[in-house]
């Protein structure tokens, strides 16, 4: 068991005739992934991967020809918000947006509309998830984690990626491990993916991974201390971040001095959240 | 990115708010003669991207053409918290019966756009915010319907606007959320909103922030860049799809990811060493940027140190280090150079480096560790 996806997931990858979606599409592909379809407008009839993954118009026709049900994005910015509503038009259940530099606004429109068809969204601006040995949606490596106990929600991408490799140095693996995204507005969030973990019988500890900027880090410390059951270990990054300027991630910024590395540390301890001080440290806390 | 106030004013005045007559001048003289158009009397307000512009004396009354000129010098020479007036608004001067706030901003809770109004205009709305939180009204607006009638109305019957003046508040309030919509805008905010004693809503200020990310569906805003306050590296480092930010230490940092690049500073600061910056080369750095980030941090003259912190996902390892190597061979540093290298063809990457002057690392401990010591003068 894991969340989200597992090995018989059928992904469908959204932008991948272009540059990053072709190379990780092949990558997925390569970790033994169901890529099952691949979508560019102008280009459905095409095919990829040695002729093995069929190229389709739009994800309707797509979905219907292949049964896919999830899907990952790497379209660039200007075209990410109509990919993600084409998606949940044709009624993908899980839409994964590895795409950075989205605009708010549209990001604001996409997510309405998406809660309303009930399709599930990770991202944008993310590095997608990872089932280890099932299934790699994004561009998470794969030889960096193993099949584990251990579930993982993330808003960073490289953070993660150095958190995951000090776990695996130290035998320690990953149920599934979820990057939401760094963006001030992203689809599944902390909370939501702190209870999927709780509910899910082979996740049995979890790393959350935070950073500077907005409050989701202290309403994840409000579920954990209210709904949960398994052990919580913690990074905040960004504590010697200055405020009021922009760390790289849209969202990472310290606003009238709310939002620090801090509060959110604080936040955690208070409720029993271990906190790890550098990320190599996260592989130490956790039991094994 | 920020815009002024008269970059701001010229938006709205597009969507139909009203916005006092004025312009825009970069000398006195033209001062002068803006309020000679003017009949006299006006406000000289300079132009810099920061708050409180009027206690620190960037904003002054004119009772005339002559002083009008007086004043402008005088604004024209400041330094407004180490920002330069290069430009001055000079506006006609409105008597004011009433001053509201109006304000569109994003809520990230809610996530859509939400509308805030105040009766109690004219100062600080987080001020206003925590001494009288029951005079700000706020309003949500669903992304996919937009800003509806009754809304507006409510708006105005939540701030106790006079049935006189609702035509106005309705044809400002839409034009202020076409704005906010079409410039992308994070934040559209006229503080004050003021009603005049001759019984007209005038926008006195105008605050906008434009969302960086929508930049590129408005190229014309880049004209509007205000380059003082960014510092030049930044600019530079833009040019090259770095994100650079310059702090005051000594450890210079390149890392990809920005989580990652915040986690390394905040562990060389844990060691007791200071970052002297923050710099992410980015996903799929090559050669080309792994060189100008290392100019870029290497401007800094308080650089003692470098740690370059990479975990090869979709960069290349190997790809890094060929840059540094031939950036290294280009700029000749004495600066000593700390390298920690993993993930994708790390080894490689760590090969093509045994033969250089940089000190290699295995762990993010160890490479934080190295690089405070040499700082902090120390031998290895």
């Amino acid at each position: 068991m894991s969340i989200l996806v597992n090995k018989n997931s059928r992904i469908l990858v959204q932008g991948i005739t272009g540059n990053e979606g072709n190379f990780h599409a092949w990558q997925m592909y390569q970790y033994g992934n169901n890529v099952v379809a691949g979508v560019t407008p102008g280009k459905g009839g095409e095919w990829v991967f040695e002729g093995k993954v069929p190229v389709f118009d739009s994800v309707k026709v797509a979905k219907e020809a292949t049964g896919a049900n999830v899907s990952v994005i790497f379209v660039p910015a200007h075209f990410a918000g109509d990919a993600m509503l084409e998606a949940a038009d044709a009624g993908i259940e899980l839409i994964v947006c590895i795409t950075e530099g989205i605009p708010v606004r549209d990001m604001m429109r996409v997510r309405k509309y998406l809660d309303q068809k009930g399709s599930k969204l990770i991202g944008p601006n993310c590095p997608g998830l990872i089932t280890p040995s099932e299934a790699k949606v994004g561009i998470i490596p794969g030889n960096i984690t193993m099949p584990g106990n251990v579930g993982v929600i993330s808003r960073s991408g490289t953070l993660t990626y150095e958190v995951l490799y000090a776990m695996m140095l130290l035998g320690i693996g990953t149920s599934t491990c979820v990057g939401i995204g760094g963006d001030p507005i992203s689809g599944l969030s902390y909370i939501d993916l702190l209870e999927m973990f709780e509910l899910d019988p082979l996740t049995d500890q979890i790393v959350l991974i935070g950073e500077i900027g907005g409050t989701d880090e202290q309403k994840a410390a409000d579920y954990i201390s209210r709904y949960m059951t398994k052990p919580v270990v913690a990074f905040i990054a960004g504590q010697s971040a200055p405020s009021g300027k922009r760390m790289g991630h849209a969202g990472a910024i310290i606003e009238s001095g709310s939002g620090t590395a801090e509060e959110k540390i604080k936040a955690l301890q208070e409720v029993g959240v271990q906190i790890a001080r550098h990320p190599e440290e996260i592989a130490i806390l956790l039991n094994r | 990115m920020k815009l002024h106030e008269y970059q701001s004013k010229k938006i709205f005045d597009r969507f139909d708010v009203p916005i006092p007559k004025g312009r825009v001048a970069n000398i006195a003289s033209e001062a002068k003669q803006i309020a000679e158009e003017l009949g006299g009397r006006v406000v000289i307000k300079s132009q810099v991207l920061v708050g409180g512009r009027g206690k620190a004396g960037g904003i002054k009354l004119a009772r005339d053409p002559k002083q009008a000129k007086e004043f402008a010098t005088e604004i024209l020479g400041m330094e407004i918290k180490g920002l330069p007036v290069r430009k001055i608004l000079v506006d006609e001067i409105v008597d004011i019966d009433q001053e509201i706030y109006l304000g569109i901003t994003n809520d990230r809770t809610c996530r859509q756009p939400v509308v805030i109004a105040s009766s109690s205009g004219g100062i600080d709305i987080e001020e206003v915010a925590q001494i009288s939180p029951e005079k700000i009204f706020k309003l949500s607006i669903d992304p996919l319907l937009g800003l509806q009638d009754f809304q507006v109305r409510d708006i105005a019957l939540g701030i106790d606007l006079k049935h006189e003046y609702w035509k106005q508040f309705i044809k400002i309030l839409r034009g202020l959320y076409r704005a906010y919509l079409d410039m992308d805008a994070t934040l559209a905010e006229i503080n004050p909103l003021v009603i005049t004693k001759d019984k007209r809503l005038i926008a006195l200020d105008a605050k906008m922030i434009i969302d960086d990310n929508a930049l590129f569906r408005h190229p014309e805003m880049m004209e509007l860049r205000d380059l003082d306050v960014e510092a030049p590296a930044e600019i530079e480092a833009q040019k090259y799809g770095l994100s650079y930010i310059k702090l005051d230490g000594d450890i210079g940092c390149m890392v990809n990811g920005a989580g990652l690049a915040m986690a390394t500073m905040d562990i060389i600061s844990q060691f007791g060493g200071k970052p002297a910056n923050f710099l992410d080369i980015g996903g799929g750095a090559g050669a080309t940027k792994v060189a100008a980030a290392l100019k870029i941090i290497l401007s800094d003259p308080n650089v003692k140190v470098i740690l370059i912190n990479i975990f090869g996902g979709i960069t290349r390892c190997d790809e890094v280090a060929k840059g540094l190597l031939s950036a290294l061979a280009d700029v000749k540093t004495k600066v000593p150079v700390v390298v920690r290298l993993v993930g994708t063809n790390a080894e490689e990457g760590r090969e093509l480096l045994a033969n250089a002057n940089v000190q290699t690392a295995n762990t993010l401990v160890e490479a934080a560790n190295i690089s405070v010591r040499l700082s902090t003068g120390g031998k290895l």
